[in-house]
């Protein structure tokens, strides 16, 4: 789907309605990447396109390749395509493997020649079947690039096995649960070599600078941005889906390419269930862009928009969420399992029109004091989530608690 | 120049908890209460910041008591992630 005039790159191309794009038809379509990388210098390039990691963080894609690159002694490292979406709400890693498998081993090629690594895993979720397929297929075909070093592996299930520590730990020993740092999966990662751990969308980004250059990245972009990304827009909208957008698009433009209008949207998700609520009507105008939107204490994380419609309850919405990320603990660390199971519980009680006296002081209370307590950032992106709710529902919690009525449905439950 | 008296300064170290190993058992808190206090489920809240002179033989009693060995004294910078 395209916004005004057509910004695809990573989806230019044939339909996504239809099979994974070929071998043969992506070579028609692009070139082959040149032989070795000298011809460009992929990491220069990289740095001067500003693109960021598509994985969540966003940390400069160019910078972490060079840490690897320029690091001591004479060890062999290894490049990790993290294609484990498991993020429910987003859907862009699984669309974008689905249907361009061969712009992501392309890039993942470039980052192995960048870094001097000669192992390649393609990581991928194993419940998004047509993406696996695809590069399962994808991989066979470009044996010839890939020789030997390449293998695919199936992430384990959960919310967690994304987190580069957990992709590490699943790739050596099957559980996809993180681990603690030090040691950075940068100094020991996969087989205890140096290990980059590079999103998806961000190697099929460096697929495309690596033939048209850091200048035509920036060519794409609004408002002062530079450049383009993937995005989720799903909740209440007719047109759920994936979309390519210049970054800088205003978030109602996007809802509404996609369906939705202001009059009828309560709230927006912004960056994953780890992101940021915010008021339709203040997040309206705002443009999508990483740095825009940390400026404004909100998220672009791995580019989900989710409409929440005027006729739903927050309180219960954040429930929903707070739940799911509560079970997704990896239950390895005590704050995290413990803490993020009480504010869920308090959350869930006041949701369904039974408070108890204190529910929604004991969350208060649980968010600051679980920050920063766990091995990976769960908890934080968790608790980052119930602020961000408290902040744009913060009358309905109210009200939840006081009278046990939901402002928006006028019933015990937050639900029609 | 940091002119505080020897037992204020900072000593570039602070206390650090491996969250995985961490189980709970709540013995670190009493070794050293100003630093390390308790939430509701027995788990150490560590006070931000750099351990002082005069807090580094409780924070150090504190390392010992864990039956875990989660908890340890590191420079201020070492579980930096990237």
């Amino acid at each position: 789907m395209t916004l005004g005039h057509d910004t695809r790159r990573l989806l230019a191309g044939p339909t996504l309605d239809g099979d994974p794009e070929r071998y043969p038809a992506h070579i028609a379509r692009l070139g082959a990447l040149r032989a070795g990388a000298a011809d460009r210098d992929i990491i220069g390039s990289l740095e001067a396109s500003g693109l960021l990691g598509r994985g969540g963080a966003g940390f400069p894609v160019g910078r972490k390749w060079r840490a690897l690159a320029d690091r001591g002694g004479k060890s062999s490292a290894v490049v990790v395509a993290n294609g484990a979406e498991g993020e429910p709400a987003s859907h862009k890693d699984r669309i974008l493997m689905a249907h361009r498998p061969h712009l992501v081993i392309d890039g993942a090629i470039l980052a192995a020649e960048a870094i001097g690594a000669d192992e390649i895993v393609f990581y991928v979720g194993r419940e998004h079947e047509a993406a696996l397929s695809a590069m399962k297929s994808a991989i066979a075909e470009r044996k010839a690039d890939l020789g030997r070093r390449a293998k695919l592996v199936q992430a384990p299930l959960g919310y967690v096995a994304g987190e580069a520590t957990a992709v590490v730990n699943a790739i050596n020993t099957g559980k996809g649960k993180p681990t603690t740092v030090p040691p950075r999966v940068s100094e020991r990662g996969v087989g205890k070599k140096p290990t980059l751990v590079q999103n998806v969308e961000s190697l099929a980004y460096a697929a495309l600078i690596a033939r048209y250059g850091d200048a035509w990245y920036r060519t794409a972009g609004r408002l002062g941005s530079k450049g383009t990304a993937l995005v989720t827009v799903s909740g209440a909208v007719k047109d759920a889906g994936v979309w390519e957008i210049e970054l800088g698009t205003p978030v109602g433009e996007v809802a509404e390419e996609a369906g939705a209008t202001v009059a009828r949207t309560r709230a927006v998700l912004l960056g994953g269930y780890f992101g940021t609520w915010a008021n339709a009507s203040d997040a309206w105008a705002l443009p999508m862009d990483p740095a825009t939107m940390k400026s404004a204490g909100l998220a672009f994380g791995c580019g989900l928009l989710w409409l929440l419609p005027t006729a739903s309850c927050g309180v219960w919405a954040t429930a929903q969420i707070m739940e799911y990320l509560a079970d997704a603990s990896a239950a390895q660390c005590g704050p995290c399992l413990f803490g993020l199971r009480a504010i869920a519980d308090a959350n869930t009680r006041l949701a369904a029109g039974r408070p108890t006296a204190g529910d929604l002081a004991l969350i208060e209370r649980l968010i600051p004091q679980t920050v920063g307590r766990g091995a990976c950032h769960h908890p934080d992106g968790a608790v980052q989530l119930m602020a961000s709710a408290l902040h744009v529902f913060g009358e309905d919690f109210a009200h939840h608690a006081r009278t046990g009525v939901c402002l928006v449905t006028s019933t015990p439950t937050g639900v029609r | 120049m940091d002119r505080r008296p020897k037992e204020l300064k900072p000593t570039g170290l602070k206390l650090r908890i491996d969250w995985i190993l961490c189980d709970g058992y709540s013995l670190c808190s009493p070794e050293a209460p100003d630093v390390i206090d308790l939430d509701e489920w027995g788990y150490p809240i560590i006070r931000p910041g750099p351990i002082a002179e005069c807090e580094l033989k409780d924070a150090k009693r504190a390392v010992g008591a864990c039956p875990m060995s989660a908890l340890s004294l590191v420079p201020l910078d070492f579980d930096k992630r990237s």
